[in-house]
């Protein structure tokens, strides 16, 4: 029973993390009609706000082990606990939630940068076309942070006042076995928080009705005399926070490196189609479809009737759908089915 | 081999190999003089001999890559006599004269094998049929040595292993052309066992974490079979898939699985993800059966301590080599790395600096590149002054035995390399074993 | 009419035909003319021409066909442990097994279109790549990649000599440039076929689907055997391409069905130009081209190749260089990606050939105006 209490935990958890992967790249994909092939890049790059800044904070003096001979050995200590002491540990041991305040607007510049300067003129272009010009940019961007922070993962641990597991099955009542760890309750209540947001933007806001008449209809919407151009590339910047955000807050669970973007890239492709094309829900529903399905498929009884089905579940899973449902869970009828 | 490069080459050797052989003259060549001088790459009739470095240049194992092939180079520099001459001073015998080999100048190629089999077969022919090698080095892991050794021995060229620690190296996959310098599981899991006894008794739950490929299977293996010795029982073994990413779901059972032990069978950042997860999960906090839970990573590298971080200190592991050594042979070579490069080198440069040295030093003793010689003399080659004690090239498997070290993460580190503490040298008797147990064929000397 | 189109076919061939023979000789001076890259040139240039048949003609967008390379390579070299190191019974298994899979795979990716059927395939080929690395070792030898063994029965051939036998036809031995040259001539019969296709009936009524399927439903045209068909041929070419890979060189590894082998393969053709004849060969040279060649050079060699240079600019150069070469080959890579796409919409071929138009409309519209 706590077993399976767990897993459900554990597959809402990785849920939340691809259902925010395959919010932004639905977006990008459904309102924009681009393939985006460096969405996954995206979420590196959030990742990488959260070591920026960490190290950003951990700047330190360096004093010099007298000991070792052959080349300069430190021990660092960062300036904000020598100026600040205890209050300065504090700050540092909290950078990665802090560094929320440092992603949003490079992600939101990133994300309307990237629109402006590339994908803007690929709107008119064909799906391959998109493809090859967002995954070459992929590859530059991921190139471009290895060269500044190697391809070894770095470690960004959550604060320490909650670095330790919640005793849920105290709360409920059940087995004192019953632990899980707090940041990743925070994960997942961060990411509900945000998809709610999201669909609360576009549900309740003008702007938000202009997008989904766009996501519908865009030349109808054109002629209504609306910028639609305007409106995009705030959608795009959207996409961009929202799949940084999903990095950043990943970070104490997946130390960052480099390649992450690339790890996660064919998989939020998957929910998202799997979702349905053009549908937020879809993708939603999805994500912690997927989640769910994947945790459950490692449960070691099943993994000994069925031995290395929780490596293709989700490819198993994506299959079943798309033969039962045409157009994934919530597709929409005509959106790149051609 | 008919290739028609080999064909022009043959002829233009053919002329000078009378000259070399009058030069070189063991006696070898009067049995088949003709025959015995055709080899793959003579480099008789050049100036230089040129060394090819197959590392990861991109992909997760790059920063390692990077750090070979620093190594590379400085092995090099030194045996063309620049630079301090590092291990050349310390290692014992030796041959070398810090004039290249054999009088002849290192040149060296390199290459990207992306830790793919593929791309470290297509890397290595590129050096062979274009650069014109002799030998060829380098590597992350065991899929690519294995893959790229059965290619030495078709090509007829030596392969000295850099980082490689399944069994199946010099076990099963075992080949004439390669060898490894590096250690193996079966000899983490012995050198493991008295320090797991010492530390946590004989009373243990074990859980394997174990990634689902054939190093991790037989790191599983060789663990299970010295913790079963000790009298500990095996809960359950779990197999993961490569580059899960996230953990949970193969953690979250151990919570209630009755085990007092979590053995993770990972390597590179699965490693450093699943141990960051289970600690994330209170394992380390943990109490079952009155005992304290534990974690082991048998195999450690200072790359994955960074970036596990705090989550590594006080776990137990093993590794080949370690900056912090106070030999001889270590020192100088940590001097010459360090002073050239600005940073301590890792165990995988170490290894890759000795195998080439270990090379160039057996042309020195056969008095020839001709492979087959070349690898008559590394066999059963013993040697001293490199970093681990006395050390034996096995001539039944082309293993090298040394001494092990057996290592945990740094409770208080005094600078930013200082991330392993040696808990205990493992002497070399202490991690041997017979040849025979791994089977596998090493092939002809000639191809 | 006919006839002229016929007759520049012949011609087409005929060049086409020569310039890969003399690969050896044209690539040398770029460093690219050694056996093996020569014979990766052929091979994924069969493996990219079949691609085009499918994607280039239907549109239809897989991403899992680098599956169907893994099950021709797993085939090829099995040929070579249970029956004979002759090539021949290597391929055709390697082709039939491909095809079979292609066939199973594409009945059911085929009830989908678009980006539905791009993830169907993608998630065969992501499956048949996990179980190939993992639970199937017995058959693939997972990570480690399937190599011959001494032990291995080899019917056909007699017994074994001293160490493992290599891939021979008929006693000429398949490595080096022997094994070239017989990619080189498969790679031409293949460009041939896919000719052939492009121009035949089938070709026009793959096009038809391509520019509007619903219209073609509309008329009582049934495209299922015609999409069918097509996805077997490229599935057949691909298996071919692995089969080859092993004969060259026999050892299969799961990596070969990875997405991003997959991913490659789509890359290529979309960089030389989809649809287009040569385009996709273009596309494997250069992208293999970067993966042997770029990753190759390191600071020493640019220190070589500026050393006509006084010495500051020499350094100069190097340390211009450097982040672009070795292990900034990928970083090489996704910058020429954007730029072909960015400066050249369709590819290599199709930019080409607006460069072409415009010289042409510029130098010569006063003469004959528009020669189309």
């Amino acid at each position: 029973m706590d077993a399976i209490f767990l897993q459900l935990l554990n597959g809402l958890d990785k849920g939340g993390a691809y259902a925010l992967i395959a919010l932004g790249l639905t977006l990008v994909f459904g309102t924009l009609g681009v393939v985006n092939f460096a969405h996954g890049a995206l979420f590196m790059l959030g990742a990488f706000c959260a070591v920026s800044f960490q190290k950003l904070l951990t700047i330190s003096m360096k004093v010099r082990d007298e000991s070792i001979t052959f080349f300069e050995a430190y021990k660092e200590v960062p300036y904000l606990e020598i100026w600040f002491g205890d209050f300065g540990s504090m700050i540092i041991d909290w950078s990665v939630p802090l560094s929320i305040l440092l992603t949003i607007p490079t992600m939101l510049l990133i994300g309307l940068a990237m629109e402006r300067g590339l994908i803007k003129h690929f709107y008119k272009r064909t799906h391959a076309e998109q493809i090859l010009v967002t995954f070459g940019l992929a590859i530059v961007v991921q190139e471009v942070i290895r060269h500044f922070y190697g391809a070894n993962p770095i470690p960004t641990p959550a604060p320490d006042i909650i670095s330790g597991s919640a005793p849920i099955g105290l709360w409920l009542g059940l087995s004192e076995n019953l632990v899980y760890p707090w940041w990743r309750i925070i994960y997942l209540t961060f990411s509900i928080i945000i998809i709610t947001a999201v669909f609360a933007f576009l549900q309740l806001t003008t702007f938000g009705m202009v997008v989904r008449a766009g996501m519908q209809d865009r030349e109808m919407v054109a002629m209504l005399g609306i910028n639609v151009e305007r409106k995009f590339t705030i959608v795009f910047g959207m996409a961009a926070v929202v799949a940084g955000l999903a990095g950043m807050m990943y970070a104490p669970i997946l130390p960052p490196d480099y390649h992450m973007g690339m790890d996660f890239l064919v998989l939020s492709f998957v929910v998202v189609v799997v979702g349905g094309m053009g549908s937020l829900r879809g993708a939603v529903a999805a994500g912690f479809l997927l989640g769910i399905l994947q945790s459950f498929a490692s449960l070691n009884e099943i993994k000994s009737i069925l031995p290395g089905i929780d490596q293709i579940i989700i490819y198993l899973v994506a299959v079943v759908i798309l033969l039962t449902r045409p157009r994934g869970l919530m597709g929409r009828k005509g959106v790149m089915e051609d | 081999m008919s290739d028609t490069k080999n064909w022009n080459r043959r002829d233009v050797m053919k002329a000078g190999a009378a000259f070399a052989a009058a030069g070189a003259a063991p006696m070898f060549f009067t049995k088949d003089a003709w025959a015995a001088k055709d080899f793959m790459n003579n480099p008789s009739n050049s100036s230089t001999v040129t060394l090819g470095f197959n590392v990861p240049q991109t992909g997760a194992y790059a920063d390692e890559g990077a750090d070979e092939l620093r190594a590379f180079k400085l092995a090099v520099k030194h045996l063309n006599g620049e630079g301090d001459g590092g291990m050349m001073n310390t290692m014992k015998p030796s041959m070398l004269k810090g004039n290249g080999i054999l009088g002849k100048k290192v040149a060296y190629v390199t290459g990207d094998t992306q830790t793919k089999s593929d791309a470290a077969r297509a890397s290595a022919k590129r050096m062979i049929e274009k650069d014109g090698v002799i030998m060829f080095s380098g590597g992350s892991s065991s899929g690519v040595a294995i893959a790229v050794q059965g290619l030495a021995q078709e090509m007829g060229v030596v392969f000295m292993a850099g980082l490689t620690h399944s069994n199946d190296t010099t076990g099963k996959d075992k080949r004439r052309y390669g060898f490894r310098h590096f250690f193996n599981a079966k000899m983490s899991g012995s050198a493991l066992g008295p320090v797991l006894k010492e530390r946590m008794g004989t009373d243990r739950n074990a859980y394997h974490l174990t990634a689902d490929y054939t190093w991790g299977w037989t790191q599983e293996q060789s663990i299970k079979e010295t913790t079963e010795g000790l009298g500990w029982n095996t809960a359950k073994a779990v197999k993961t898939p490569v580059g899960a990413g996230d953990f949970s779901q193969y953690i979250t059972p151990i919570l209630n699985s009755g085990a007092d032990t979590l053995i993770l069978n990972h390597y590179g950042k699965d490693m450093i993800n699943s141990l960051t997860q289970a600690v994330q999960f209170g394992l380390r906090d943990k109490q079952v059966n009155g005992k304290d839970f534990q974690i082991i990573v048998p195999l450690y590298s200072r790359l994955m301590a960074q970036g596990a971080g705090e989550n590594l200190k006080g776990i137990l592991g093993t590794t080949n080599w370690n900056w912090a050594l106070t030999d001889n042979g270590s020192q100088a070579f940590v001097k010459s790395f360090g002073s050239e490069y600005g940073f301590p080198p890792s165990q995988a440069a170490h290894t890759c600096y000795v195998q080439t040295l270990l090379y160039a030093n057996a042309c020195e003793m056969a008095g020839t590149f001709y492979p087959p010689e070349v690898i008559k003399q590394l066999e059963g080659f013993n040697f001293d002054g490199m970093g681990n004690g006395k050390t034996e090239y096995r001539a039944a498997d082309h293993q090298c035995f040394k001494d092990v070290l057996v290592v945990e993460g740094n409770q208080n580190p005094s600078s930013q390399f200082d991330l392993l503490k040696i808990v205990k040298e493992v002497p070399r008797s202490q991690v041997e074993y017979d040849a025979s147990i791994f089977g596998g064929d090493l092939g002809p000397y000639e191809v | 009419m006919n006839f002229t189109k016929t007759r520049s076919d012949l011609t087409v061939m005929l060049i086409f035909s020569i310039a890969v023979l003399t690969m050896p000789i044209w690539l040398a001076p770029i460093g690219a003319g050694y056996p093996d890259l020569l014979q990766k040139f052929a091979i994924f240039g069969i493996f990219a021409i079949g691609y085009n048949i499918l994607f280039g003609l239907t549109g239809y967008l897989s991403f899992g066909h680098a599956a169907f390379l893994g099950i021709g390579s797993y085939t090829a070299v099995w040929s070579f442990k249970l029956l004979t190191m002759n090539v021949l019974p290597a391929i055709f298994f390697a082709v039939l097994m491909a095809g079979l899979f292609a066939a199973l795979i594409g009945f059911v990716s085929l009830r989908r279109s678009g980006i539905y059927f791009s993830i169907l395939t993608l998630a065969f080929a992501q499956m048949s790549y996990n179980l190939a690395y993992s639970v199937l070792t017995p058959i693939t030898n997972g990570e480690t990649g399937l190599q011959l063994t001494l032990q291995d029965a080899r019917i056909f051939d007699g017994p074994a000599g001293e160490g493992l036998p290599s891939t021979e036809l008929f006693g000429i031995s398949m490595s080096g440039y022997s094994g070239f040259y017989f990619c080189a001539v498969v790679l031409i019969i293949a460009f041939f076929l896919s000719l052939k296709i492009f121009r035949s009936p089938f070709g026009m009524k793959l096009q038809a689907i391509k520019s509007n399927q619903t219209r073609m439903k509309y008329t009582g045209f049934n495209t299922r055997p015609y999409l069918m068909t097509a996805f077997i041929i490229s599935g057949m070419y691909a298996g071919l391409a692995g089969g080859l890979m092993a004969v060259t060189d026999p050892l299969a590894g799961a990596e070969r069905m990875q997405w991003t082998a997959s991913g490659e393969v789509v890359l290529m053709t979309i960089l030389g130009g989809v649809g287009t004849l040569f385009g996709p060969l273009l596309g494997v040279g250069i992208i293999k081209y970067f993966e042997n060649i770029f990753s190759a050079v390191n600071e020493a060699a640019l220190h070589n190749f500026f050393s006509f240079l006084p010495g500051f600019l020499e350094n100069l150069m190097v340390t211009i260089i450097t982040p672009f070469v070795g292990e900034g080959w990928h970083l090489t890579l996704g910058v020429l990606f954007m730029v072909i796409v960015i400066f050249l919409p369709g590819g290599i071929m199709e930019g080409l050939d607006r460069i072409k138009k415009r010289y042409k409309t510029e130098g010569a519209s006063e003469q004959t105006g528009d020669k189309e």
